[in-house]
């Protein structure tokens, strides 16, 4: 029994149609609790006000929109390597989702900036940062787009996203040099002593949770619709070669 | 190699292929700004580091999808590839070619254009330096892009998307050295920095553009 196994897509089919409704349930009890939680019972910052409450949206949907590009690096490696299906339709599938959270994370960073900063957009490095990871989601799903044969653009998407993510971490570091922040530092990090008070604190690891578990429910679902796709576009071809 | 080198000069020269079109797109460019943002030369002279090096990251991005298009359409790139030079010294090969006819150009011609635009006395040099570690690394990276879109139809808009995100380290490390050096500060790390992204550029580019172009040939 190996992970490997997950790449036949018949497997993933029927394993992903067991998880499916325990990871899309986990997700809306998750997403549900936390940001009631934090909307509704937690106390106004003493400095901030009831804007506090944008980190419940903000914080999950950045982690996830960095997180998301990780999963598409690794599973197009995989694709590159071992040349499983499932894993670069994976990548294919995720790309939306993480394009979308960090637009979620833009637009959220804006609303909040906008009464607390004094501004919607400040050229700061994790805005611009964000917004070059932005662009970079709509480059690479462009090129999945362009391309007619799903395996050359399996192969030329895989390859820009191995590429892209090594000029993605030079561009973070390199905006660092250019211009200094105003964005506040980590907010949740294993290394520190002090993260968020413990009163936003929870509320705020359990809509983490629930926006990991969204995004695995949209993948799974979006995953399979693009297995069911591929395998349409097989018939077809059948079909005329009869 | 020098084969190809001398035959993609000659038919950048003397076909057309867009040798005068970069440096007349980067005056133009350069002309545009001062309707732009009015003509005080206090203001131009402040954005005319950046404005440059926007200008010239612009115009090379605009023979990019020629780079390989031309040769995928009649054959010849099927012709290299069978070839015994490999593929990442075709790419290479091609990427010098096109530095040489556009960047090579732009650099030089930047420090006149920055007359145009009131650069200040220490920017000449450092503009001219800048943008000669520089601009190979955007040719480069333009030829990774366009070995990625050279068997679509119209992929010059996509070549754009996908290449000018790339550009930011290298339009960063660019700019700054200017920006620097007019202001008196010290300028030797962004320097360096610019300088070891064109040659980790140039070494491992090659390699991802060469995949892109097997696979395209496919």
């Amino acid at each position: 029994m190996s992970i490997w196994e997950y790449a036949n897509p018949v497997r993933f089919m029927r394993t992903s149609a067991v998880l499916l409704p325990w990871v899309t349930g986990l997700a809306v009890l998750a997403l549900g609790a936390g940001l009631v939680w934090g909307f509704f019972f937690t106390p106004d910052d003493f400095r901030q006000g009831s804007t506090v409450k944008i980190i419940y949206v903000h914080v999950p949907s950045a982690t996830m929109a960095i997180n998301i590009w990780a999963m598409m690096l690794i599973t197009s490696l995989i694709w590159v390597v071992r040349r499983h299906h499932v894993s670069v339709l994976a990548a294919k599938a995720a790309a939306p989702v993480g394009a979308t959270m960090t637009a979620i994370a833009l637009i959220t960073g804006a609303v909040w900036g906008q009464p607390m900063w004094g501004t919607w957009w400040e050229w700061d490095p994790r805005l611009t940062a964000f917004l070059i990871l932005f662009l970079f989601y709509l480059g690479y799903m462009a090129l999945w787009a362009a391309i007619e044969n799903p395996d050359t653009a399996a192969d030329l998407t895989s390859i820009l996203c191995l590429v892209g993510s090594v000029f993605a971490v030079i561009s973070r570091y390199a905006i660092n040099f250019w211009n200094q922040g105003l964005h506040q530092g980590a907010s949740l990090s294993l290394d520190k002593e002090e993260n968020v008070a413990d009163v936003f604190w929870q509320p705020l690891v359990i809509s983490l949770a629930g926006f990991f578990f969204l995004f695995l429910a949209l993948l799974l679902v979006r995953t399979r619709t693009e297995i069911r796709a591929r395998r349409l576009m097989a018939l077809k071809a059948r079909e005329r070669l009869a | 190699m020098g084969a190809l080198l001398t035959r993609d000069l000659a038919l950048a020269v003397k076909a057309g292929g867009g040798f005068g079109l970069s440096l007349a797109f980067f005056l133009i460019v350069v002309t545009l700004v001062p309707f732009g943002v009015g003509p005080e030369t206090g203001r131009l002279a402040e954005i005319a580091p950046g404005i440059l090096w926007v200008g010239a990251l612009l115009a090379c991005l605009l023979s990019l999808d020629r780079l390989f298009q031309l040769d995928w359409e009649d054959g010849s790139l099927d012709l290299l590839a069978v070839s015994p030079l490999p593929m990442e010294g075709v790419v290479a090969t091609k990427a010098l070619a096109h530095w040489i006819t556009t960047g090579l150009p732009l650099t030089l011609a930047a420090p006149v254009l920055g007359l145009l635009l009131n650069l200040p006395g220490p920017g000449y040099l450092w503009l001219l330096v800048s943008l000669a570690l520089g601009t190979p690394a955007l040719s480069m990276i333009g030829a990774f892009g366009a070995a990625l879109t050279v068997g679509l139809k119209r992929g010059g808009l996509l070549l754009s998307l996908l290449v000018l995100p790339l550009y930011v380290p290298t339009l960063i490390f660019g700019a700054e050295v200017v920006r620097r050096a007019i202001d008196g500060q010290a300028f030797a790390t962004p320097l360096a920095m610019l300088a070891g992204l064109t040659l980790a550029t140039l070494a491992l580019l090659p390699f991802a553009a060469a995949a892109a172009i097997r696979i395209n040939l496919r």
